[in-house]
């Protein structure tokens, strides 16, 4: 069936991700024409794409050779892409020039630009996989990091629904016990009574609470999160974002305040993506420009994440370091003494009543000292602090999330029904609700499986 | 030329609702039967109603059809089943007097205008060369012409019958089986299914030591199946129940051998909810007993059938098996319990409202259409009538959504998903139970059957003025605000409830789990008499209302996709994109709705939104669309 389709190719960037883009091409010539535009890291052709593997390396241009971006390449043969075609993902840097520079080089190696909207109908037409796989497929696109595309593997191996298929058996198996009294009345059908039924709602309500909550953790490695540096001018934040980000993005100098606009970019702190954040300076300043700096730098901690104070051990705390830990007081983060290769001045204890009960972390910018440490803290704090979830995430995406969470609140309510005086024709409809949110998730059909778990369960009939 | 506007073919309760109903409408009826004593026949247990069925028999009358008026007229007992498990499911159940039923039946067919019953064996349906329906033929060559016809021939089509090793071609009751008509079918193209049913082998009444028994008494009642009965019978009958011993299972267990389901003999598929003895024992090794009702045909008459004893083994062996129950060690076997087997159409050959797709005009309804039970044909028969007239008129055909009646379920559930085995009505297939209840049946349709002309002016006054009297008394008990004095604290403590805060009406007080209706009297100085049926809406309504309300959201949820309609004309092989099982089950089916398409098992929530794809750029202009993948 996919041979008479022609290889479309089309950009998409997630919404709200400006680091991340992906080029997708779709048809019967995409892995030729992948193989012809991909490089591995040392240099070769990309005869080595194989199904199902994720690669990195680089595009080039197929007519001049010349490179346009490092990238990882996913291959999904027909038909068991989405698309039922054969299907090829690049994930770029980002940017429009870059997307649209390796946009062009693949239709110069024959595939044609997608019509509005047609990539997106072609994708949804498959219809072989559930819903929650079709979903991973795309989340291991979005992914960016490993990490992130661990778990979105796991959940095209089906991680996700296996776990839902586990609550909705548990759930469909109440039901059928409710259900079949009713239908059957006379019939001495040894159902469970209400101690019973109770017991297994509020089993599926702690199993939902539990999924939701592994589910919530997947979207720090997903999505990411971001750290933004804090401090007074001159402690070597800038310094320490170079550190972190691996290159020497940020001008650093020793006058105080060259720093004067907030600069990101995206790292991977041990798997988890990060988007680091360096700012200017917090000082009052008579500056405009270097006071424009300093609001937005105000703006960026307060929305980031997680914050870093960067503090100069060669020095004794200042006024204005105290106003910026005590600032930073809400938001989770790490107190980082820097230039420790110096000698230290600081008195840490000093720090302790004003940091808000972050750990403070002897570290030097300059060489490297303490970074490691520095970096699993934060890593820590990703998944622990936004999430409160320390153990190995579920990918879910916020309609899945969204679903795993309605399933719970009618479940909530079920048991709620079964532990009153509410009928069981009632209490069924909360769990009929149940079963729908989580079908949502599976793209299964309640209604026939508990006619099968009724006649399976129960010996009826007269 | 026609003699008639609509030819019923059989007259088992299919065919009586069916001729009915169109002759109500005002068609020239022809109803063709195997004979008289076969009218609205009861050839498995004697009984009607129970969970799912007592709300379809509602409907039936709700719509104008008689099912509900002649058991009435003619049941032994009555039970509310139930009612201790919440409002959506309360379910009358009735023992018949199947003489009785049946006799009452033959005299409102006799009586009916426009209506006549004839006693033929219809072994050929007469095809146009355009390919509409235009007659049926008997057996002896005689020819009919109608431009609609309703087969609701039930389990006569090619049917035979099993008992040990002997095996012949028959239709229940020794009836000649239809082994015409079963081949005009095919030779037509429809696809067959064949499923099997069973019976119990019937005792007679004075073999019986009752002494042995539990006792099972009706129940007295402020209403009846009918919305015109208003109370029960006094002479009602008992029935009883007795249990399978160790010595019974032991007995089949040995005799398995002889089983034509274990021997091979059937193939037929049986409804898993109706097991043979045999298989219940086989498949549910750990149960010590089984249930055996003692149910009697008739209120004076010799035979008492034996509900859940269905069986196929040979008679010698249904012997030692009755004499193992306890009760029963004396019994007499009046007529052997038999398995049958039958042909049927796939359903996904039927249109929603039951045109055969490959014949226009020729409709079925009933056991022909894969379906098991009295209430199940009824309601398929009168639906079957009322469109067949429709379709003569030029008029749209008569759909209910599974939102607005058991019946609509029913044949929503048998267009679009087919059915594996002899499909019967549960409550657990209705996802809407709470707000299609049987006592709201009237309120739901009657409107409905009042404009098809099926309900009678008379009885659609009667109709308003309960209706009238339940939308009175709800806004009443929702606007009048209790005070708060001594008297209601005095009667909310007396009920062991909270006291009532500021602005509190009767309604949230009815709310409340531990308060009803009656409680209230003392408070409700501006209460005026009401009948007990409006009481009980009033009720349930108020008092459920919350989860109503949960109901309603499910439902609109829905209507999205229960309003889109997807053109007949559909090439589903042209829709890019569709998988090749979503193409092949959607052209089957042709669903008239995407909510449609989407109960069709095979068709993925992929395979919708590809359809939908389809249905927006068809109708519309393409929208411009980014292709980004937060889209999928
Ligand atoms: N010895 C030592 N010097 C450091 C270290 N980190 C930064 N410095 C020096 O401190 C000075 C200021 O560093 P920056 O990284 O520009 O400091 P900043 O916090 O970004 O300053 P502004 O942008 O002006 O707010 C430079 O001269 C750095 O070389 C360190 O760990 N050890
Ligand atoms: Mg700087």
């Amino acid at each position: 069936m996919s041979k008479d389709r022609d290889t479309i190719v089309a950009i998409s960037t997630p919404l709200g991700e400006g680091a991340i883009g992906i080029v997708r091409v779709s048809g019967s010539s995409a892995i030729a024409i992948a193989r012809r535009l991909f490089r591995d890291p040392s240099g070769r052709h990309g005869r080595e794409l194989k199904p199902w593997g994720v690669r990195y390396g680089s595009i080039v241009d197929c007519e001049t050779g010349e490179y346009i971006d490092e990238a990882l390449a996913v291959v999904m043969p027909a038909p068991y892409s989405f698309t039922r075609d054969d299907v090829v993902e690049f994930s770029c840097h980002g940017g429009v020039a870059v997307l649209t520079r390796v946009l062009e080089a693949v239709i110069k190696c024959g595939a044609r630009l997608a019509e509005p909207g047609e990539f997106t109908k072609r994708a949804f037409l498959a219809g072989r996989i559930d819903l929650s796989q079709a979903e991973a497929i795309i989340d291991v696109i979005r992914a960016k990091t490993d990490s992130a595309r661990k778990l979105a593997l796991a959940n095209l191996r089906g991680e996700l629904s296996s776990r839902v298929s586990c609550i909705r058996e548990n759930v469909l198996m109440l039901l059928a016990h409710i259900e079949a009294s009713i239908d059957f009345p006379d019939e001495d059908i040894e159902a469970l009574g209400t101690r019973d039924l109770t017991q297994r709602a509020q089993k599926a309500v702690s199993d939902l609470n539990e999924l939701v909550r592994l589910g919530r953790s997947s979207r720090v490695y997903r999505d990411g999160v971001s750290v933004v540096l804090a401090g007074r001018p001159n402690v070597g934040k800038s310094s320490l974002f170079n550190t972190l980000v691996g290159k020497k993005r940020a001008i650093v100098t020793e006058v105080p305040g060259t720093t004067r606009d907030v600069i990101d970019d995206w790292t991977t702190i041990k798997g988890v993506p990060v988007r680091v954040v360096d700012t200017a300076g917090m000082r009052k300043t008579r500056d405009p420009i270097e006071r424009l700096g300093v609001e937005a730098a105000n703006e960026q901690a307060g929305e980031a994440d997680l914050v870093v104070v960067v503090i100069d051990g060669s020095c004794q705390i200042c006024d204005e370091d105290r106003d910026i830990l005590l600032q930073m007081t809400d938001k989770p983060g790490v107190v980082a003494v820097n230039k420790c290769d110096l000698k230290t001045e600081l008195d840490e204890a000093g720090l302790i009543p004003y940091g808000g009960g972050k750990r403070i972390l002897r570290v030097s910018a300059k060489t490297g000292e303490g970074v490691d440490e520095l970096e699993q803290i934060l890593a820590d704090l990703a998944v622990t602090e936004i999430t409160g979830v320390s153990e190995n995430p579920i990918m879910a995406n916020l309609r899945q999330l969204e679903a795993l969470e309605n399933a719970k609140h009618s479940m909530e309510e079920a048991t709620h029904a079964l532990s009153t005086s509410v009928p069981p024709d009632l209490t069924a409809i909360d769990i009929h609700e149940a079963l729908f949110w989580l079908d949502q998730i599976t793209g299964q059909s309640a209604s026939d499986d508990l006619m099968e778990k009724i006649f399976s369960e129960f010996c009826i009939g007269k | 030329m026609c003699d008639y506007d609509v030819i019923v073919v059989g007259g088992g309760h299919a065919g009586c609702e069916a001729a009915l109903a169109a002759a109500r409408m005002g068609a020239s009826v022809l109803l063709l039967t195997l004979g008289w004593e076969s009218i609205a026949d009861m050839p498995c247990n004697p009984s009607l109603g129970g969970p799912g069925k007592a709300q379809i028999i509602r409907e039936i009358d709700a719509l104008g059809g008689e099912m509900g008026r002649n058991i009435d007229h003619s049941y032994l007992q009555i039970r509310l089943l139930n009612t201790g498990k919440g409002p959506a499911v309360h379910s009358l159940r009735a023992q018949a007097d199947k003489e009785a039923y049946q006799a009452r039946m033959r005299e409102v067919l006799k009586a009916q205008d426009n209506l006549k019953v004839e006693v033929s064996h219809v072994e050929n349906v007469l095809i146009k060369r355009e390919g509409q329906v235009k007659g049926v033929e008997t057996r002896e060559g005689e020819r009919y012409r109608a431009p609609a016809v309703i087969l609701a021939t039930g389990t006569y089509l090619g049917g035979r019958v099993y008992i040990g090793n002997e095996s012949y071609s028959s239709g229940p009751y020794g009836k000649p089986a239809s082994i015409g008509l079963s081949e005009v079918l095919k030779r037509l193209g429809f696809r067959l299914a064949r499923f099997k049913t069973g019976t119990s082998p019937r005792i007679t009444r004075d073999s019986i030591n009752v002494s042995k028994l539990k006792k099972q008494p009706g129940h007295i009642l402020p209403f009846g199946f009918s919305f015109e009965t208003h109370s029960t019978r006094e002479d009602q009958v008992m029935c009883y129940l007795t249990y399978t011993t160790p010595r019974t299972h032991d007995i089949i267990k040995a005799n398995l051998s002889l089983a034509p389901l274990y021997t091979g003999a059937i193939i037929g598929r049986g409804p898993r909810y109706c097991p043979s003895i045999e298989t219940k024992i086989m498949e549910f090794p750990n149960r010590e007993r089984h249930q055996v009702f003692l149910e009697p045909e008739t209120r004076t008459g010799e035979i008492v059938y034996l509900g859940g004893l269905s069986t196929s083994l040979p008679l010698e062996i249904q012997r030692e098996i009755v004499y193992s129950v306890p009760g029963l060690e004396d019994a007499e076997i009046a007529r052997p319990g038999y398995a049958i087997d039958y042909d049927c159409l796939m359903p996904t050959e039927i249109s929603p409202w039951l045109e055969t797709k490959r014949v226009p005009g020729l409709f079925t309804a009933g056991q022909i259409n894969g379906t098991s039970g009295y209430e199940e044909a009824a309601s398929q028969g009168l639906m079957a009538g009322i469109n067949a007239v429709l379709k003569l008129r030029g008029q749209e055909p008569f759909v209910l959504e599974r939102s607005q009646a058991y019946i609509g379920v029913l044949i929503d559930d048998l267009v679009t998903k087919g059915t594996e085995e002899p499909y019967r009505m549960m409550t657990s297939r209705v996802e809407y139970r709470l707000t299609v209840r049987q006592d709201n049946a009237d309120l739901r349709l009657t409107e409905k059957g009042f404009s098809l002309g099926l309900v009678p002016e008379e009885r659609y006054e009667i109709f308003s003025k309960r209706r009238r009297q339940i939308e009175d008394e709800l806004a009443r008990l929702r606007t009048t605000i209790v005070s708060k004095d001594a008297a209601t604290s005095n009667l909310l403590k007396e009920i062991g409830t909270s006291p009532v805060q500021s602005r509190t009406s009767l309604g949230d007080l009815l709310a409340r789990p531990e308060v009803n209706y009656q409680s209230l009297a003392i408070i409700d100085k501006d209460r005026t008499e009401l009948p007990e049926d409006v009481i009980l809406v009033v009720e349930i309504e108020l008092k459920y209302a919350g989860y109503i309300r949960k109901q309603m959201r499910q439902i609109e949820r829905t209507r999205r996709l229960e309003t889109r309609r997807i053109p007949t004309q559909t090439d589903y092989s042209q829709i890019h994109g569709l998988s090749r099982e979503a193409q092949e089950k959607l052209s089957v089916v042709n669903p008239r709705s995407l909510g449609q398409a989407a109960r069709i098992s095979g068709v993925s929530p992929a395979d919708i939104v590809a359809l939908m794809a389809y249905l927006e750029t068809g109708s519309h202009r393409r929208k411009h669309n980014s292709g980004d993948i937060n889209e999928i």
